[in-house]
């Protein structure tokens, strides 16, 4: 670290073209309108992964693009990140409680375990 | 406006504990986005406890999610992007230095939308949802057709309007944001140098727009629309 | 280092003007938008919710005398205790150290002339006075008997007490703990003086940043989970009522997501300050200088994934717990470095004993107790035996006790002369010192005695065997609390009739002892230069100075 913490930016900041913009706007009315119709299809499980991959590609274009994210710093990068993996050990420890609540509380004692194990060798 | 050439590095708007405008625009975007950082665990504490609730009783939310109207919420995703397009082009107008009718223009527009989006949600589906006696603590009733479901169906609609309220709430402060942007840019208080306030607004409503983009599909396509359900 | 224009015993060099006599009038102090000032008003409110939840504590260590309660009904205890911990928890300790000692101190310590956002600065502190009012009228109204943990269903439908003025008053204070933390986090990445690169950084800014770091991703957290219980309470209908399918584990995971991270809130700034008191009091660079820094950040990554520690008995899957027990374990290592660091650092150190180091070294002893005594509560089997007796009690107040008040104590008695321009008597601060010590010692080492044998926490009666260690408890409580009294009368007594301290009276590094005491507004005459590293004491054992 140079030590000098001013700001690096020359005082002109990155200007984005309206047509970046506009573009933008219309990829995500397309992926709105893609998000509603597929939910008529019949899927099964890959409904929701479908639904919630076309969201996080729209949210990408509003965090890049709008936000200026893609032509910021690192730091701004690492900010969000951080809160997105902080949101993940939240879900991923809760739901780890909950879902495995329910699982065998008194798994067997190693030599009952054991001819089940050895099969796999 | 201020004289650039003496002031390049203390334009209008300037704070003194800074050295240099570069230092507070940037000190200034990376606070918003920290700040966003605290919304986003503060809104995924609600996702969390949704996602755990629909691992559980994923029948009883798919019966619920089929009580709530995709055309509304599908507009609503649409009107609100636009208010993103118009944000980002607010900003984009004091970027480029144009005449402050032309940010106010845009801020209006964002206004109009966001205040569309809510007229939309109040009118068309939570007093809808009130008639119809889904609004969960004010004349809940449940339906015989969710059998052994009914609590959790009511819980689903709990979430509902938890989320959709509390977002609600976000674009409200939006608004109030944005009619002091307008007042502040009436005020001639905005340039090509000094836009800060607009550029941190603008982060805060991409933000309750990207909310939104997530709140969509995940209350009101759980399950599908292809058994078409509806009230 | 380039100073101001001072010496060290001598008078400033400017006309005198400092932040306290800058301006004049009530109207100044409450639209300030100085730090130091804003520190200040800090110390006060905190101080007063202090001796509320203190209040609350004398009343139940009085009742304690009797087995049969000699003060107060059950219904009563219990919102003794619930008030103590709200106050203490939400109200004193995780503001203490970051918002009065944190605000006065970050800008001074990295070279900058104030935090990066002054006027969201001031707000926090209207909002941390909205909070601690909505909890006061609490109090005053009728008092809430949930404990502090608010755990549902009975925080959400069957109390009586005032569950939702004190749910708000712990939103709102968080709220100003989010500003104050994204106000430090901005500050130190973006303000620092030239030279002042991140490895220059005191100590203290370390475990402030951490500290900071914990309140921008935890609080939002307790927000939210207060929200939603407020709604419940309100509407009669929510998410963790079991009648609808809810699952009141999910409250307590939510609330537990911010709270175990809250401890680290509220004994990070406090080793922040001990690393800054060990270095001064023995003259010498700290020992693992990176080491330390790394083990904050360390802290305050792996507090946000052992909460499951405080559900061990309530039903969690055991699978869970099994993680989460490890994970407990781990989090013990970067503590325990900070401490074998601190040790190393005092060895062939020029120590001298003044307030302030007694203070740490009382920090040192006391939180390792506290954090040794964590390890067996860490231990899925001996928690089961141990969770919700005294000895859970005692493990945490020989941490927030033993361990952050006293950092506190010795961060306000270090860094006075600097805030007031006056030093103050210190026999009787060393005195005050042992008495809250011996106070402290008499009234938690008992608990540890008493949880092991069995005694329930959060009863207002207890079985008759058990009297014997509480009477002693409470005879330790009295001792501490008089050693929390002295403080506050001398040093109010040394702002108006203490000797004027100079710019550095310890003699200390760093760079708020190089401006005048009290320092003026802006804080430096000219912007200060680094050009050396933290704590760079000169190796040869010379004579003190001052």
């Amino acid at each position: 670290m140079s030590g000098h913490p001013r700001s690096d930016h020359p005082h002109s900041e990155h200007i984005v073209p309206a047509g970046v913009y506009v573009g933008v706007f219309v990829a995500l009315l397309v992926l709105t309108a893609l998000t509603t119709g597929v939910a008529f299809i019949d899927l099964g499980p890959l409904n929701t992964v479908v639904a919630l991959t076309i969201a996080v590609i729209k949210m990408l274009l509003v965090v890049l693009f709008f936000m200026h994210v893609r032509y910021n710093k690192g730091l701004t990068r690492i900010v969000i990140v951080a809160a997105f993996f902080w949101l993940g050990i939240m879900m991923t420890l809760m739901l780890a409680d909950e879902l495995t609540r329910h699982w065998d509380m008194y798994p067997e004692p190693w030599s009952v375990l054991l001819p089940h194990l050895l099969r796999f060798f | 406006m201020a004289d650039m050439a003496a002031h390049s590095t203390h334009p209008q708007g300037f704070a003194h504990q800074f050295e240099d405008i570069g230092q507070q625009r940037d000190a200034g975007r990376l606070g918003m986005w920290i700040f966003l950082a605290t919304e986003i665990l503060f809104f995924g504490g609600m996702f969390t406890a949704y996602t755990i609730y629909r691992e559980l009783h994923l029948a009883a939310f798919e019966t619920g999610s089929r009580l709530l109207e995709v055309q509304f919420g599908a507009t609503n995703t649409v009107v609100l992007i636009c208010s993103s397009l118009t944000m980002a082009l607010a900003i984009r107008a004091a970027q480029t230095g144009k005449k402050k009718g032309t940010i106010i223009f845009w801020l209006i527009l964002t206004m109009i939308l966001g205040a569309a989006f809510l007229g939309l949600k109040l009118r068309f589906e939570w007093y809808h949802d009130y008639v119809e006696h889904i609004v969960p603590g004010v004349g809940f009733r449940n339906r015989t057709e969710w059998g052994s479901l009914a609590p959790q169906v009511q819980m689903f609609m709990c979430f509902y309007f938890f989320m959709t309220g509390l977002h609600a709430l976000h674009m409200v402060i939006g608004i109030g944001i944005l009619t002091t942007l307008v007042i502040m840019a009436g005020r001639d208080r905005f340039s090509s140098e000094y836009y800060a306030p607009l550029e941190i607004s603008g982060l805060y409503w991409h933000f309750v727009d990207i909310v939104w983009i997530f709140l969509f599909p995940l209350l009101y396509l759980i399950g599908g629309r292809y058994t078409m359900g509806g009230h | 280092m380039s100073t101001a224009n001072t010496d060290l015993h001598g008078a400033p060099a400017g006309s005198g003007v400092n932040y306290l006599n800058a301006s004049y009038g009530i109207k100044s102090w409450l639209l300030t938008t100085d730090h130091k000032r804003i520190g200040l008003l800090y110390l006060v409110v905190i101080t007063f919710n202090f001796f509320v939840g203190g209040t609350a504590a004398v009343l139940m260590r009085l009742n304690l005398i009797e087995p049969t309660g000699a003060l107060v009904e059950p219904s009563t205890y219990n919102k003794l205790f619930s008030i103590h911990g709200i106050m203490m928890v939400f109200f004193f300790l995780v503001p203490s150290i970051p918002a009065t000692l944190g605000n006065f101190l970050i800008p001074l310590m990295i070279g900058a002339r104030d935090v990066a956002f002054p006027k969201l600065n001031l707000l926090s502190w209207y909002v941390f006075v909205a909070g601690s009012l909505c909890a006061l009228v609490a109090v005053l109204s009728g008092g809430v008997d949930t404990g502090w943990t608010f755990y549902t269903p009975y925080s959400s439908t069957y109390s009586h007490g005032l569950v939702v003025l004190a749910a708000l008053g712990v939103f709102i204070a968080g709220f100003s703990s989010i500003l104050t933390g994204l106000n430090f986090i901005v500050t130190i990445h973006k303000m620092r003086a030239p030279g002042m690169t991140w490895f220059r950084l005191p100590l203290f800014i370390w475990a402030m940043y951490a500290t900071s770091l914990i309140f921008v991703l935890g609080t939002p957290v307790i927000a939210i989970t207060m929200f939603l219980l407020g709604l419940e309470r309100i509407f009669h209908v929510g998410i963790f009522d079991p009648a609808l399918g809810g699952d009141p584990l999910l409250f307590q995971h939510l609330f537990w997501f911010y709270s175990h991270p809250a401890v680290y809130i509220m004994i990070l700034p406090g080793m922040g300050v001990v690393s800054e008191l060990i270095t001064a009091f023995s003259r010498k660079k700290i020992f693992g200088y990176t080491f330390v820094a790394f083990s904050s950040l360390s802290i305050a990554v792996i507090s946000f994934i052992v909460w499951g520690h405080h559900m061990f008995v309530t039903g969690q899957s055991i699978y869970a717990g099994l993680v989460f027990s490890a994970l407990s374990f781990l989090v013990a290592i970067p503590s325990a470095i900070k401490v074998f660091n601190w040790t190393a650092t005092l060895y062939k150190g020029s120590i001298s004993y003044q307030a302030p180091m007694l203070y740490a070294l009382g920090f040192i002893g006391l939180f390792t107790m506290g954090g040794l005594t964590g390890l067996f509560l860490a231990s899925l089997a001996t928690d089961v035996h141990l969770n919700g007796t005294y000895f859970i009690v005692a493990h945490f107040h020989y941490i927030m006790v033993g361990g952050a008040v006293m950092a506190y104590l010795g961060g306000i008695h270090f860094w006075w002369p600097k805030i007031s321009g006056r030093l103050y008597p210190d026999l009787w601060a060393r005195f005050a010192a042992l008495v809250v010590f011996i106070g402290f010692n008499l009234t938690f080492f008992p608990q540890f005695v008493l949880g092991y044998l069995g005694m329930p926490r959060r009863y207002a009666v207890y079985p008759a065997e058990f009297q014997v260690l509480n009477v002693m408890s409470s005879a330790g409580a009295s001792i501490l609390g008089v050693g929390y009294l002295i403080p506050l009368v001398y040093l109010i007594w040394s702002m108006r009739y203490g000797p004027p301290a100079g710019p550095n009276p310890w003699g200390a590094k760093g760079l708020e002892w190089t401006t005048p005491s009290p320092p003026p507004t802006e804080n430096f005459e000219e912007m200060p230069v680094v050009t050396e590293d933290a704590y760079n004491y000169p190796t040869a054992k010379g004579g003190r100075h001052g």
